[in-house]
């Protein structure tokens, strides 16, 4: 009991330790800086597929992350994946005939939405719409795709 | 109430208690009285229950049977706060002490006081102190209960038992194992306090000689029963067999020397089995 | 076979009369809350026994632990080319699983076994019956401040074993084994969540905290009062604080990061 006074400067350094190390944990470690800090607008594509892209999926240009997916939806009367991407307010000169595609990073890695600019002079906006979209490629299909052509090629072959 | 004559003196009085743990019934239809301002002995050989008396006395257990009242309250019928209240109003010395080890001497007696009282830090440290001194270890206020000898620790709960000046203490114990000076101080102490503080005291011993010097009534209990009470005169003239006994330390007599066991010669002839 | 029938059958029965009672130990314990909130002296003094003298072998086994992440992640990412996702790797597994749970462990073992012996100590030497006898509750004046204390501490002990074990991660992977440092910290924050990954790492660590002095504290208000019960207690603890834990961490994960 005689050692009251140190003890609480024990006790507070411990809880203030405590708490760097939350704040260090959330700020260096998590995106949590990532999407405080910035504000974002939003643009949306209609893909015919859009494969595994989910929320929070990077979305980017020439290989730099400049925002991410918010939201996916089916639309009932297109048939469409309706994307929403929320991008970085900085990156405001995407022109408005952009071409978004669904790539998947590496063989197995996950499924981000690629934009490559086009030549206009008009840039999106909030809420602004991408025309030009490109469907995810489905590995299956692909693989698919290609040995029925080529045992289409060797039947030929045959005759 | 048939003894209402005696029960107008009484601080706290038992009535036809029955108490078991287990299938072991350990009192049985048993009726005491403690009178006011007076040192009442309870004893009995040990596991005879006795400490298990001043448990129901304080509320820490449940009879299975009858009622103890205490300054015209029953215990087991009071709720939560109001049994709480009481408490405050008895002082229990355990027989090991149970004194706080965390904590040095000064904190532990002034550990009642704060927790029940909101004093001042200055008057919480003259009442420690003449709580202290009262039981004359003022100079050890700074160690630790590990510090303290037996006696020592049995005197600095004597003084956190009177800490919040209590009607009543209930002793458990209180000379067991204890060398004869500090056995002395103990004798001198409780024989004092009840005078000059105007206390009751219930103590519970099976130490016959000095419990016999300082109480005023005597309860002897033996096997869930009262086998024989009265003065410490009266219970040494008695003319039961067991309390004699019990008074004297006879080795063998109503209580016998041997635990109960089958005939003494066939058990030994009995050869081949183990039990 | 009716002999192991009965001792099964027994065993329920004391096994579910624990439970009963551990329950209303619980509740006994969480309604002197705001008694204790009204004292914060009593939980300041066991924030220090239970969090502070936890401090050094949390943040001396956070520091190792991330060290071998470090070396083993290395060692198997690089074998994909992936070294620069070593960040990623340590950090997530600190972050959700080692942290809370290799602390909270600890924590069981250094303050839940010391929690447990203090208790059963303080009953054997009838100290809580003498603080009933002087009208204090036991429950709210010992039990509960160190219950808090140990609720409060839990998350900032888990916090400390992840932070100082990511540095431990990097100091090996970019000290010694040349990750680059800046792909070790932005491949990290681009992959954890704040909310995915932190936040539910700070909420099994809460969990595990709760249940790690709950057992402690209930084992020591429960032993048998002699010097051989107390000691049974505190093997039990341990014991038992381990498979909650872990049992716990189970299913807290599968809830958590079950459906993605």
């Amino acid at each position: 009991m005689q050692h009251t006074s140190t003890q609480d400067t024990l006790v507070g350094l411990f809880v203030a330790s405590g708490i760097v190390g939350l704040f260090f944990l959330a700020l260096q470690v998590s995106n949590l800086s990532s999407f405080v800090e910035e504000d974002s607008y939003t643009i949306t594509a209609r893909f015919e597929n859009s494969g595994g892209l989910k929320p929070k999926s990077p979305v980017s240009a020439a290989g730099v992350k400049i925002g991410k997916v918010r939201s996916i939806s089916f639309d009932p009367k297109t048939y469409e994946s309706v994307v929403q991407m929320s991008i970085n307010s900085q990156y405001n000169t995407i022109p408005d005939d952009t071409t978004a595609s669904v790539f998947t990073a590496g063989l197995l890695g996950e499924q981000y939405v690629n934009l490559e600019p086009g030549g206009s002079d008009v840039f999106l906006q909030n809420d602004g719409k991408i025309e030009i979209t490109q469907s995810a490629i489905i590995l299956e299909k692909a693989i698919g795709q290609f040995l029925f052509k080529s045992a289409e090629d060797s039947a030929e072959e045959k005759k | 109430m048939d003894n209402s004559v005696s029960s107008q003196h009484s601080l706290v009085s038992v009535r036809n208690l029955s108490f078991s743990r287990g299938d072991k019934k350990i009192f049985d239809d048993i009726s005491l009285d403690f009178q006011r301002g007076k040192i009442t002995a309870i004893m009995g050989p040990s596991g005879t229950g006795k400490t298990t008396l001043l448990k129901l006395i304080g509320g820490q257990l449940y009879p299975d049977q009858g009622s103890i009242t205490v300054d015209g309250q029953n215990v087991h019928k009071l709720r939560r706060t109001e049994l709480y209240n009481l408490r405050k109003r008895l002082g229990m010395l355990f027989q090991s002490g149970a004194l706080l080890t965390d904590m040095n001497v000064y904190d532990n007696v002034a550990f009642p006081l704060r927790e029940h009282t909101h004093l001042p830090e200055s008057m919480i440290r003259t009442l420690v102190l003449m709580k202290l001194q009262a039981v004359g270890l003022r100079g050890a206020r700074n160690l630790m209960p590990n510090e303290l000898s037996g006696g020592m620790a049995r005197r600095i709960a004597l003084a956190r038992a009177i800490a919040l000046d209590p009607m009543m203490i209930l002793y458990d114990e209180p000379f067991t194992g204890q060398d004869p000076i500090s056995m002395g101080v103990l004798v001198h102490l409780i024989k004092s306090l009840n005078a000059i503080l105007g206390l009751t005291s219930i103590i519970v011993s099976h130490d016959v000689h000095d419990t016999s010097a300082i109480a005023d009534y005597i309860y002897v209990l033996s096997g869930g029963k009262i086998v024989g009470q009265g003065t410490p005169k009266e219970i040494q003239q008695s003319e039961s067999e067991w309390v004699q006994q019990f008074m004297t330390g006879a080795a063998d007599g109503p209580v016998h020397f041997h635990y109960p066991a089958k005939d003494y010669v066939d058990d030994l002839l009995s050869s081949g089995k183990r039990y | 076979m009716i002999q192991f029938l009965q001792y099964l059958g027994k065993s329920t029965r004391t096994s579910f009369t624990k439970l009963g009672r551990g329950t209303y130990f619980l509740l006994q314990t969480i309604s002197g809350i705001l008694s204790v909130l009204a004292r914060p002296r009593l939980l300041l003094n066991q924030m220090y026994s239970v969090g502070v003298l936890s401090f050094l072998i949390i943040t001396i086994s956070g520091l190792f632990v991330g060290m071998v992440l470090g070396l083993q992640g290395y060692y198997t990412l690089s074998d994909f080319g992936a070294e620069e996702t070593l960040g990623v790797m340590v950090a997530a597994s600190l972050v959700r699983e080692l942290g809370p749970v290799v602390s909270a462990l600890l924590f069981a073992g250094r303050a839940g076994s010391a929690l447990t012996a203090e208790i059963g100590l303080m009953k054997a030497t009838e100290q809580l019956s003498g603080m009933e006898m002087m009208a204090v509750d036991p429950v709210k004046r010992i039990i509960t401040p160190r219950f808090l204390a140990g609720l409060i501490s839990m998350p900032i002990l888990a916090a400390l074993f992840s932070a100082v074990g990511i540095i431990g991660g990097q100091i090996i992977g970019s000290g010694l084994l040349g990750v680059d440092e800046g792909a070790y910290w932005s491949q990290m924050q681009a992959n954890i969540d704040f909310q995915d990954d932190i936040i539910n790492g700070v909420i099994k660590s809460i969990v595990f905290g709760f249940i790690a002095s709950w057992i402690a504290l209930f084992e020591g208000y429960d032993a048998i009062p002699t010097s051989e019960g107390v000691s049974r207690a505190t093997t039990r603890t341990v014991v038992n604080s381990a498979f909650s834990i872990l049992g716990l961490d189970f299913i807290l994960t599968a809830l958590m990061f079950g459906d993605d």
